[in-house]
């Protein structure tokens, strides 16, 4: 076996694991494990990025959305009542329009995304990290500066609206 | 399939060395504590005490396994499960000395050196916080829940104080990669470069394992324990075994990062000496902390951490930029 069977074996492992967590994000009848399913989402979307040689990405990934952003999830979560209830996560009765509105959106990515021609090949840099981090202060800081002002913003206006009441 | 053999013999001995290093973790702990308090501290089972971890493994193993009426069986199976884990895996990344040759080929003494080495401690770690609030939260035990709680806006607190304080290393070092910040050590420790750095990485480690002074996860005078009170058997002892194991991550990380890793003076000994020895002295320095400092107030360690601390690492990141760029430029 070559390094790319290997690698379409891992592709293929993650891409049903993430199917099949996504799903219980959805379908899991206690908001708890939900939020677990979702952790387990977003920790096999970093292994994706370490399959495309985006050791960062991956990186960031977890750190960010695995280890704080879904941790916040669960705090909130836990400091309500009903989180210990089977049925915190009710389902949607109106799920067939919501699959109807899903195939679409399903059917205009695949319309659109199959005629795209991907930029393929081409060997991935050693220093992904260090290139990244010259592109993010170099060309692209007026962006990157926004962003974290936007980010500093919200966090402040949270906490006002949170000191009001 | 010779790099998987490898992998595997490798982390077959970085588990057997992590779990000892639990094990004897725990009896120098208890040992320490009681030399400090004036006491003699375990010291009935075999010589020395030295069979006391073997003693309290059959004790643990013996217990009843329980769960309280009312918990979510799988979260709270699972807790212990994450907590260790994570813990076991930060220390893939950390290499305990160079390149050795050994049977006819050349071995690296580190499971994975990946590129990224420092932020995969760093995302690792971060896990570890679910383990500890799954378990307060699945134990349905108000005590439990206010210890897990706490324990993960103490982490996310720390946690940012603790990556802030790296960046002063991986601005000199100039790679993520762990041998290779080692390696831009053979000379100089960056203690020595970066000694604000050090001191605000140990506070912030301290905080992250949930050591005294920051044991407020499990403060047992109010909280019974915190997050693990329900906790018994075999699952009780997993979570003990992620708290050792993260205290060697920790005191490894800072042995690699600031303490020049596997270089010793003099070149008297092999590598893995020298790291053997920083990371005791380092677990030593930790007893000694539980054993003097008093537990801290839940605000005074919210206002520590968000008002000295993280002031204090980007003011070191800042000052190491500036430093960096007047030595290069």
């Amino acid at each position: 076996m070559n390094a790319d069977s290997y690698v379409a074996i891992a592709f293929w492992i993650l891409a049903i694991g993430m199917v099949l967590a996504a799903y219980a994000v959805v379908a899991l009848p206690r908001i708890i494990h939900s939020a677990l399913a979702l952790v387990l989402f977003f920790f096999q979307i970093a292994g994706l990025y370490v399959l495309l040689r985006a050791e960062f990405i991956a990186a960031v990934q977890v750190i960010i959305y695995v280890g704080a952003v879904t941790v916040l999830f669960l705090f909130a979560i836990m400091l309500t009542n009903r989180s210990y209830a089977p049925d915190s996560n009710p389902a949607n009765r109106q799920w067939i329009a919501a699959g109807v509105v899903s195939l679409g959106l399903l059917g205009t990515l695949l319309a659109t995304l199959g005629r795209q021609t991907w930029p393929t090949g081409g060997q991935v840099p050693a220093n992904a990290t260090v290139l990244l981090g010259q592109l993010m202060l170099g060309p692209f800081i007026l962006p990157f500066e926004i962003a974290a002002i936007l980010l500093l913003v919200a966090m402040v206006g949270a906490i006002v609206i949170a000191r009001e009441s | 399939m010779d790099w998987l053999i490898i992998a595997a013999i490798k982390s077959g001995f970085v588990i057997v060395i992590l779990l000892t290093g639990f094990a004897y973790g725990t009896l120098l702990e208890r040992k320490l504590l009681g030399r400090l308090q004036v006491r003699y501290g375990p010291n009935r089972v075999g010589p020395f005490g030295l069979l006391q971890p073997v003693a309290d493994g059959l004790k643990l193993l013996g217990k009843e396994d329980t769960a309280p009426a009312g918990a979510d069986r799988v979260v709270f199976t699972l807790a212990p499960m994450i907590s260790t884990a994570c813990a076991l895996s930060a220390f893939a990344v950390i290499p305990i000395g160079g390149t050795i040759d050994l049977l006819g080929r050349r071995i690296d003494l580190v499971v994975a050196d990946v590129n990224i080495g420092i932020l995969y401690v760093l995302g690792v770690t971060s896990l570890g916080i679910y383990g500890i609030v799954l378990a307060g939260w699945s134990s349905n035990n108000k005590y439990a829940l206010l210890g897990g709680v706490r324990s993960s806006a103490q982490m996310l607190s720390y946690e940012l104080a603790l990556g802030m304080s790296l960046i002063g290393v991986l601005l000199i070092a100039g790679t993520l990669q762990l041998p290779k910040i080692v390696e831009a050590q053979a000379t100089v420790p960056f203690i020595l470069l970066q000694p604000l750095g050090f001191i605000v990485f140990l506070i912030a480690a301290t905080a992250e394992v949930n050591r005294s002074p920051f044991d407020l996860p499990e403060a047992e005078n109010e909280l019974v324990a915190g997050y693990h009170v329900e906790y018994s058997g075999m699952k009780f002892a997993l979570f003990q075994m992620a708290e050792y194991v993260n205290l060697i991550v920790v005191s490894s990380l800072a042995t690699t990062l600031f303490l020049g890793g596997w270089y010793g003076p003099f070149g008297l000994l092999p590598g893995p000496h020298w790291f053997f020895l920083k990371v005791f002295l380092l677990i030593c320095f930790f007893v000694w902390l539980r054993a003097t400092t008093p537990r801290l107030r839940y605000d005074q360690l919210m206002r520590f951490g968000w008002k000295v601390l993280l002031p204090l690492a980007l003011a070191n990141v800042l000052l190491t930029a500036v430093g960096v760029l007047v030595l290069q430029g």
